[in-house]
């Protein structure tokens, strides 16, 4: 299959199932099922992982999309160092809160789901692969070459005043014949 | 306001029709099940929760027949055709073939989302009333055992299980997971971001929706959606539902009966799964039939071009066909327009490394020794899109970005050959060609089209048939001085040609502004083979610049996707 990054697929299932775990547990909150708790588990399990997933990786090679306001979400994410960097740690993370939600009907498809996510960030993890954030890019402006760099002092000769003013007296000897051809602007 | 009308009624009417069918499915089952008598004791067990879960069933029954069908080519292929008397504007919306299933596919998730939760919600219920949690007539209806002259009505038959035990124990639990499971894998690995980089992984885990189809199928064979049945003598349902102690015991209640819902889906899905199988299998075919090569080039800048031969093979401008290379894969078919004229004995494509696939191929192709033949191919094709359309409109307006302007070689070409035998069917008195590319050296194999062209056309004193514009959107401060320099010369210093390139991206105002103004009352069609960005661009232009009045110009754009 080429030089695919796991990661990123990984990181799109992980975030529907955070979402379906999540919306699993709600129910089973909402609905005062037998076993809530592990559905109210399943609410603080699928929310963390949400939030854990929406920030989208820096890819290694080609362009990365950012999601719409990761940005905050990086710079969290970013501070906790190895943590989040290593995928490894991610895939075990998700199969731990994978679990508790098997024992509930409810969040038994965000447990499966999540459990999918933990088996694609590891085989991410064996390739290699690690979270890099997404920084916003900062221009380096390309130096300005270096005649730029010394204006001239002086301004550049001109004839005195008196022959630059416009002779009214004289329209006819003061009109001139431009040496370059002059072109109308098309635009 | 008339404008959009033009060019975005007709989608707008599908839709509205498509989304009134959703909305009326689901409407009328929802009633049916709210307020069925047959569904009144069922109901006291679940509440509007059955309701909840049938309705989105039904709609769920409906898109599951319409996913199939945008995806078989061929079939629309034939629609294609067979709507070349019914106008240009029903034969456009099966350009947006992919946007549909798209749309279907978000609707089957959503409606699945509800259809689970409220299941998940009837379990829950059923499981608590058979461990009487609930009222006594939940009770006496939970007890109703399955058995030789009585029928049950909650499908939950012991007072000791769980929810989820129950539902990996039944057939509809279990297909229920297992295709929602599927759902949600091809729903993952279709964002737009995995699809557009990783085709593959996408396109291997879209055929779960095999797997989908199967479940969704025996889903409903379990029969657990119970209603009532009549009896004989007759229950009476509103008399005997405060005292199901007496039921059996006195005469207007006899113990009521049950029976499952009919599994009706099936009806729904099996034509079009049906027309999907043919669909492959006549992928399958095409496949397996002997194509040749009759040339194999190597452009410069990584572009290849193969010029292949198969027997009873017929095209059409602007087609395009799937290639599949076992040598590389044997599963992937990978899309690419022809750039040869349909009067040419064989077709061509131009194909430039952009992946995996492409850039194999032409590795192989490169360590092929000389006059050898190359390695097996399969040509699934050739399917029509929007250029097939451009002869049909007086005035056309054709533009290709970059790598996208391989339909307009074929276009091109096609008009050499049908000037010169004076064709009938060449409906076209004027076509403006626009050609946005980002660096002077993906120009050559098309330059060299363009110069025969130029000169066929000067020969026979048709100069201005064709107006084409060639744009360098990457131009440097170099180019810009090598132009300066160049200006006075009467060819173009990059590609040879008389029109000179220009630099930068073209102003869509101005050029739409001089084709209204030379072509005031024709029917102008507009072309894109490029990004996305381009053809909103173009699209709002061509709205802005249509006027209903018959009189005046009207502009029609169609693009062309992959």
């Amino acid at each position: 299959m080429g030089k695919i990054e796991w990661a990123m697929w990984a990181n799109e299932q992980a975030l529907a199932a955070g979402f379906i775990y999540l919306t699993g547990g709600i129910v089973g909150v909402a609905g005062q099922f037998r076993g809530w708790e592990f559905a109210a588990f399943g609410v603080a399990a699928g929310a963390f992982v949400c939030l854990l997933e929406y920030p989208r990786g820096k890819r290694s090679k080609g362009h990365s999309m950012e999601r719409t306001g990761q940005y905050c979400f990086t710079m969290c994410l970013k501070a906790f160092g190895p943590l989040t960097r290593n995928y490894y740690f991610r895939a075990f993370l998700h199969a731990a809160l994978c679990v508790p939600g098997g024992f509930m009907l409810a969040t038994v498809l965000g447990c499966v789901c999540l459990g999918i996510s933990s088996l694609i960030y590891l085989s991410a993890a064996i390739h290699g692969e690690h979270w890099e954030p997404i920084l916003p890019r900062t221009e380096s402006r390309a130096p300005v070459g270096e005649s730029v760099k010394k204006p001239p002092q002086n301004p550049p000769p001109r004839p005195p005043v008196e022959l630059r003013r416009k002779r009214m007296e004289d329209l006819e000897g003061a009109a001139y014949v431009n040496p370059i051809s002059v072109t109308a602007n098309e635009y | 306001m008339g404008n959009w009308i033009i060019n975005h009624g007709l989608t707008a009417l599908i839709l509205v029709v498509w989304m009134g069918i959703n909305i009326f499915l689901f409407v009328y089952f929802y009633f049916f099940y709210d307020l069925g008598d047959q569904f009144i004791y069922t109901r006291h067990v679940l509440g509007s929760a059955l309701a909840w879960a049938r309705a989105p069933a039904a709609v769920l029954n409906f898109n599951c027949l319409l996913i199939l069908l945008p995806v078989c080519r061929n079939l629309l292929s034939l629609i294609r055709g067979s709507f070349i008397c019914c106008g240009r504007t029903m034969r456009k919306q099966l350009d947006k073939n992919i946007s549909f299933h798209k749309l279907v596919a978000y609707m089957i998730g959503l409606m699945t989302a509800v259809h689970t939760i409220a299941h998940l919600l009837n379990v829950e219920w059923y499981n608590n009333s058979i461990r009487g949690e609930y009222d006594a007539l939940n009770n006496a209806l939970s007890a109703l055992e399955d058995g030789e002259n009585t029928t049950y009505l909650n499908p939950i038959r012991s007072n000791s299980t769980t929810p989820t035990h129950f539902v990996f124990t039944t057939l509809a639990g279990i297909t229920g997971v297992i295709i929602t499971l599927a759902l949600i894998l091809i729903i993952t690995s279709s964002m737009e971001v995995i699809r557009r980089s990783y085709f593959e992984v996408f396109w291997y885990t879209h055929h779960l929706f095999v797997v989908f189809f199967i479940g969704l199928v025996i889903h409903g064979a379990g029969r657990i959606v119970r209603s009532q049945t009549t009896t004989n003598p007759p229950h009476n349902t509103s008399f005997c539902f405060d005292q199901p102690d007496q039921w059996g015991k006195i005469s207007e209640c006899p113990v009521p009966q049950f029976a499952g819902g009919f599994p009706g889906t099936w009806m729904w899905v099996i034509a079009p799964m049906f027309i999907y199988l043919c669909e492959r299998l006549l992928r399958f075919i095409r496949y397996v039939q002997k194509v040749t090569y009759r040339k194999i080039v190597i452009r410069p800048s990584k572009v290849l071009e193969l010029q292949l031969v198969k027997s009873g093979f017929k095209m059409d401008v602007g087609q395009y066909v799937f290639l599949n290379c076992p040598a590389i894969s044997a599963l992937e078919w990978h899309p690419f327009t022809m750039t040869s004229a349909p009067e040419e004995d064989f077709f061509s494509v131009h194909i430039r490394s952009a992946g995996d696939w492409t850039e194999k191929l032409i590795s192989i192709m490169e360590q092929l020794p000389e006059g050898a033949e190359g390695p097996k191919m399969g040509v699934d094709g050739p399917f029509g899109t929007a250029s097939e359309d451009v002869f049909d409109y007086e005035v056309s307006m054709l533009v290709g970005a970059g790598i996208g302007v391989t339909p307009f070689a074929s276009i091109l070409k096609s008009i050499w050959y049908k000037f010169k035998e004076s064709n009938p069917k060449l409906h076209t008195r004027k076509i403006y060609f626009y050609w946005l590319c980002r660096e002077t050296h993906a120009f050559e194999w098309f330059a060299d089209l363009l110069q025969v062209l130029e000169a066929e056309m000067e020969e026979r004193g048709m100069g201005n048939f064709l107006t084409y514009k060639l744009y360098l959107t990457g131009w440097d401060k170099s180019h810009a001085t090598h132009a300066m320099v160049h200006f006075d010369e009467e060819t173009d210093i990059v590609t040879g040609l008389k029109q000179k390139c220009h630099y930068g991206r073209p102003n869509w105002d101005i050029e739409f502004e001089q084709v209204r103004k030379e072509n005031p009352s024709s029917v102008v069609g507009t072309f894109l083979c490029g990004p996305a960005v381009l053809g909103k661009t173009l699209e709002k232009k061509c709205v802005k610049y249509s006027d209903v009045d018959p009189r005046k110009t009207k502009f029609y754009f169609n693009k062309e996707n992959f």
